[in-house]
């Protein structure tokens, strides 16, 4: 099994937090060197003058060398850090004075500038100074080596303070890094997430293209999936455009062929022919109407992604197509009967899409409606607008809404249900893509009542 | 009882240190209770001068006795130094050889509230730690200066001196310094303030001055009547003692006045170091500041009682007094006393 | 046909088989039909003869449909016009009624339908296929779908109106009731020849009182006489 790969956000919060520790770590270590050198550097050169001062008192004569130990020089010594201190002073190779098991220097020829080193002394452990200075004692020069030594706790509780600080420091800048890495990764991330929910967002059938600025990072990626919705989008128009093409052309035809057979009936005195020719006229009847009904479907599906968003009067919209099918209700004694409200209700929308459901609907309800029955067209409006059809036909027979799609079984061929399908299927697609709903209900006394209902504007 | 018990300890402790450690006074204050533990303590202070404070720590801790040596400072540097003998605490007023014990690893680190609460000039490093804060003072016969009033600086003193020679001959005394490890150290320290110093020890020295070795005895030659001054006197001693005596000033001298800072460490041959840590912080503590300064006559360490005497000079504690152990250096300063003193 | 007006329709439709069947069509309810396979021929006939109902097809050789429908609006004409569309696209059908269009029918479209709408446009600009026809102390006006006896008038409901057009047409002559059945529902509805008897007798009732009856000839069909 493949393990899913580390989010971006985790990517890079952990290797800026790794790159923060790095920088702490390397600022820590580098804080403690410099400030320890720096404490050394003057624990030295108090120490150094300590011993300059003693090596400055040094005098020679005939009687041997002289030492006046300046008071200062060891006061000083202990003025910086309350350190133990001690001290040497050889003549000729013997100890003079001082602590005689004090180490020496390693090398013999020490300079008049004073040389420094660590040596363990006694419990403890030492820096010593020492400097060298030559002397007149009986006329004969007598080298002199002066030391002084100093403990360093001193310098180690410095050190120890400084090791403290800089591990703050370090510290404080890596949660400063670390908090900084957060936002960081936050804001680099942002366009992502903002164009991953722009996208998300989106509904099944929205394919306008990605228009919201993205960083030039992103630009590559929201091209291709422009390009891919481009070629989606293409692919659906060619189907509708295809659609329309098959329907013209099967149409042309079936008009000719009705025609003819309606005169050929005309003019029939054979019964069985005249009862052929009434089911070449009824097959004609279904084919038109799969053709009528796959070419509306088509239209909903290519135009609810990139719905016309005008203002659509459905008063004006329900009467128009109440008059629209008068003569058809006619033909068959049936009375259209349109109440609700003549005031304007304006809804947000597709108004070709609103009429193609509205058609479908009130098709329907002709069809299924015996005659002498009218078909009830009502508009009223409260939260939403609602469109109500309702008809005295055969009614849902105790289906449920889902299983509706029987109700338009008209024939025996499987070919058919696809376009009587898709009647109600158009209603409901427009409903949703309008942001409202449609339900179908038994009709009380019989019958059955489509409500169709959009948001207000 | 507790009398009797006292001075069966003193007799033991006698025979105790036969071999090169001269022991002056040696007194065991047993515990109250049973012994469960024993405090070793080596001190130049005399015994009666703490004995309110054992008894208030014993009293405290009524399961601990206090084996308390009284021996000179010299004496109680060497006990560490050289001869290793086994102390838990080490209370001298000799600062430089305390120092010195500090600085060449004869003490070992404590710490605890107490000696975190000292202020910087009162302790060094976690290994020495100053208790009580005396100073060095002149004292007078108020008699023997009648008409002449009381110096209040070394100017003055010097003065008076040398306008009076005849009154102050063979009658001023002060300590000797290269028999008194306090008189060398209140001398050296004295140097390194002022070069009056100087100038007042060749005055002294044309005035056949009297040496002593301890405070003690220059106050009594005078009550006796044999001094009209005495020079560089712990006033802690002088205090107590001239207590309500209407016929001798105490002078602090305005030019400086010393102070002496009287310290204890905790040796690393402390066989129970824990107990001459605890003993210390009860010397530090509220009860034993009362006690130092009421029973023992001791002031303890105070800060404002420095900040508001600007002519008190606390010597330091730091490797500065070193320098004046060092034995050229002794032997060079001794020199050039002896020459100040015996010019004439 | 008497009293029965004849209704001129030009009808533009380039293909000639539909063309020719639509006309057929018409024709056999007597009506006169010019056919136009362009919209140049259909402006030729206008401009030769009036026509009380033009037929147009949107997809033709020289051009749009709707520019034409457009055109003629403009030019001031309101002869009335039904469009045919095959395409049948939502947006084509809003779009010939804003355009000027009184109706738009989907081919392929049944004939009684096409019929229905013509009547429906012509009695909305006030013709009618037929004019008012009196027979037998009966009076017949399609306009408001009604018979008036003895000054009395009666409405017809649509499929009594239509049935009593098919006899009115030819009085004393025998229609079947195939005949009748096909012309009278839509070839989609399946009927019963009791049916047809249920309309026959409603109109019987409309009749009363006029000495216009309808006689059943057995096993033949239904005759219209004066008494």
């Amino acid at each position: 099994m493949r393990r899913a790969p580390l989010s971006l956000r985790l990517r890079l919060v952990l290797q800026l937090l790794g790159i923060a520790a790095v920088l702490a770590i390397m600022l820590y270590f580098t804080v403690r060197t410099v400030a320890e050198q720096a404490a050394e550097a003057t624990q030295d050169g108090v120490l150094g003058a300590a011993t300059l001062a003693i090596a400055e008192s040094l005098q020679g004569g005939d009687s041997g060398v002289g030492v006046d130990l300046p008071y200062e020089a060891f006061s000083i010594l202990g003025s910086i850090s309350a350190d133990r201190v001690f001290y040497r002073i050889d003549a000729d190779g013997a100890t003079l004075t001082g602590y005689d098991d004090l180490p020496l220097p390693e090398e013999a020829g020490v300079a008049v500038v004073p040389v420094f080193y660590t040596r363990p002394f006694r419990d403890t452990e030492v820096r010593i100074a020492a400097v060298a200075r030559m002397l007149l004692v009986a006329r004969e020069p007598v080298p002199v080596l002066v030391m002084v030594a100093q403990t360093r706790q001193g310098q180690e509780a410095i050190a120890q303070r400084v090791a403290q600080r800089a591990a703050a420091i370090g510290l404080g800048s890596f949660a400063l890094a670390a908090a900084l890495s957060l936002l960081t990764a936050g804001s680099v991330l942002r366009p992502i997430n903002r164009l991953a929910d722009a996208v998300g967002r989106r509904g099944p059938q929205d394919l306008r293209s990605v228009d919201r600025p993205t960083p030039a990072e992103l630009r590559p990626l929201v091209t291709a999936l422009n390009g891919f919705i481009a070629r989606l989008r293409g692919a659906l128009n060619r189907t509708e455009t295809f659609i329309a093409e098959a329907a013209h052309h099967i149409r042309t035809p079936l008009a000719t062929v009705r025609a003819r057979a309606e005169i050929a009936l005309r003019q029939s005195k054979s019964e069985e022919m005249r009862a052929t020719l009434r089911a070449v006229i009824r097959a004609v009847e279904e084919s038109s109407r799969s053709a009528g009904q796959l070419l509306d479907h088509a239209t909903v599906v290519a135009r609810t992604d990139r719905l016309a968003d005008e203002k659509v009067d459905l008063a004006k919209l329900v009467a128009a197509q109440a008059d629209a099918f008068r003569p058809t209700a006619e033909l068959r004694d049936l009375t259209i009967h349109h109440s609700g409200t003549d005031r304007p209700v304006i809804v947000q929308g597709d108004r070709a899409l609103i009429e193609a459901a509205l058609r479908n609907l009130i098709d329907n309800a002709i069809k299924y409606s015996p005659p002498e029955t009218s078909v009830d067209l009502d508009l009223t409006t409260g939260a939403e607008a609602l469109i109500e059809v309702a008809d005295r036909g055969r009614g849902l027979s105790g289906q449920a809404q889902s299983k509706l799609t029987q109700r338009f079984i008209r024939g025996e061929n499987a070919g058919d249900i696809i376009g009587s399908g898709l009647g109600l299927t158009i209603v409901a697609e427009v409903a949703v893509a309008h942001g409202g709903h449609f339900d179908l209900t038994e009709r009380e006394g019989g019958g059955a009542c489509a409500r169709l209902y959009l948001p207000l504007a | 009882m507790r009398t009797a018990l006292l001075a069966i300890g003193v007799i033991i402790g006698l025979t105790r240190f036969a071999a090169g450690f001269t022991v002056e006074e040696e007194t065991v204050f047993p515990s109250a209770g049973v012994e469960q533990q024993r405090i070793a303590i080596l001190s130049t202070t005399d015994t009666a001068v703490l004995k309110p404070l054992i008894e208030a720590y014993q009293s405290r801790n009524p399961d601990i006795a206090v084996h308390y040596t009284v021996a000179s400072s010299q004496e109680v540097f060497a006990a560490i130094q050289s001869e290793r003998l086994a102390f838990d605490l080490v209370i001298s007023s000799a600062m430089d050889l305390q120092m010195k014990l500090a600085n060449d690893g004869f003490a070992a680190p404590y710490r605890s509230a107490a000696t975190e609460a000292l202020p910087r000039w009162a302790r060094w490093q976690d290994r020495l730690f100053a208790f009580a804060q005396e100073n060095v003072v002149l004292i007078a016969s108020n008699e023997g200066l009648e008409g002449l009033g009381l110096p209040q600086t070394r100017r003055d003193l010097i003065e008076m001196l040398r306008d009076n020679p005849n009154r102050f001959r063979g009658r001023i005394g002060t300590y000797d310094p290269s028999l008194s490890g306090a008189g060398y150290l209140f001398a050296t320290q004295d140097a390194r303030q002022s070069d009056s110093f100087w100038r007042l020890a060749e005055v002294m020295g044309s005035l056949a001055p009297r040496l002593y070795i301890s405070s003690n005895d220059m106050i009594t030659d005078l009550k006796q009547g044999t001094l009209v001054l005495a020079y560089n006197v712990l006033g802690s001693y002088a205090g107590p003692r001239l207590a309500g005596d209407g016929d001798t000033s105490v002078v602090e001298l305005e030019d400086h006045t010393l102070t002496l800072l009287r310290t204890g460490l905790v040796p690393t041959t402390a066989e129970t170091p824990e107990l001459g840590g605890a003993f210390l912080d009860f010397l530090l503590g509220a009860e034993g500041r009362r006690l130092l300064r009421d029973a023992a006559g001791l002031p303890p360490i105070d800060e404002t009682a420095l900040s508001s005497g600007p002519h008190l000079r606390p010597m330091r504690l730091d490797p500065g007094l070193l320098v004046f152990l060092d034995a050229i250096k002794r032997r060079a300063f001794l020199d050039e006393w002896s020459a100040a003193l015996q010019q004439n | 046909m008497r009293g029965a007006k004849v209704v001129r329709f030009l009808l533009v439709e380039d293909n000639p088989d539909l063309a020719q069947s639509v006309a057929d069509r018409l024709r056999l309810d007597g009506h006169a039909v010019d056919p136009a396979a362009s919209l140049g021929e259909a402006r030729d006939c206008l401009a030769a003869a009036p026509y009380d109902l033009i037929l147009l097809d949107i997809a033709l050789p020289d051009g749009d449909g709707r520019d034409f429908l457009r055109q003629e609006r403009r030019s001031g004409r309101d002869t009335p016009i039904i469009v045919m569309t095959a395409r049948a696209e939502v947006s084509d059908r809003v779009n010939v009624l804003d355009l000027g269009a009184d109706d738009y029918v989907t081919k392929p479209f049944d004939f009684a339908e096409l019929e229905a709408r013509c009547r429906a446009v012509l009695r909305r600009r006030g013709t009618a296929l037929q004019t008012v026809q009196h027979f037998a102390g009966m009076t017949f006006n399609p306009l408001n779908a009604s018979v008036s006896v003895d000054g009395e008038m009666r409405e017809l409901r649509n499929r009594e109106l239509r049935l009593l057009e098919i006899l009115l047409a030819a009085p004393e002559r025998i229609f079947s009731k195939a005949q009748i059945c096909d012309r009278l529902f839509s070839y989609a509805e399946s009927v019963t020849d009791n049916a047809i008897e249920v309309y026959v007798a409603r109109l019987r009732k409309k009749l009363e009182g006029s000495g216009a009856r309808i006689e059943t000839v057995r096993g033949l069909g239904y005759k219209l006489t004066a008494q």
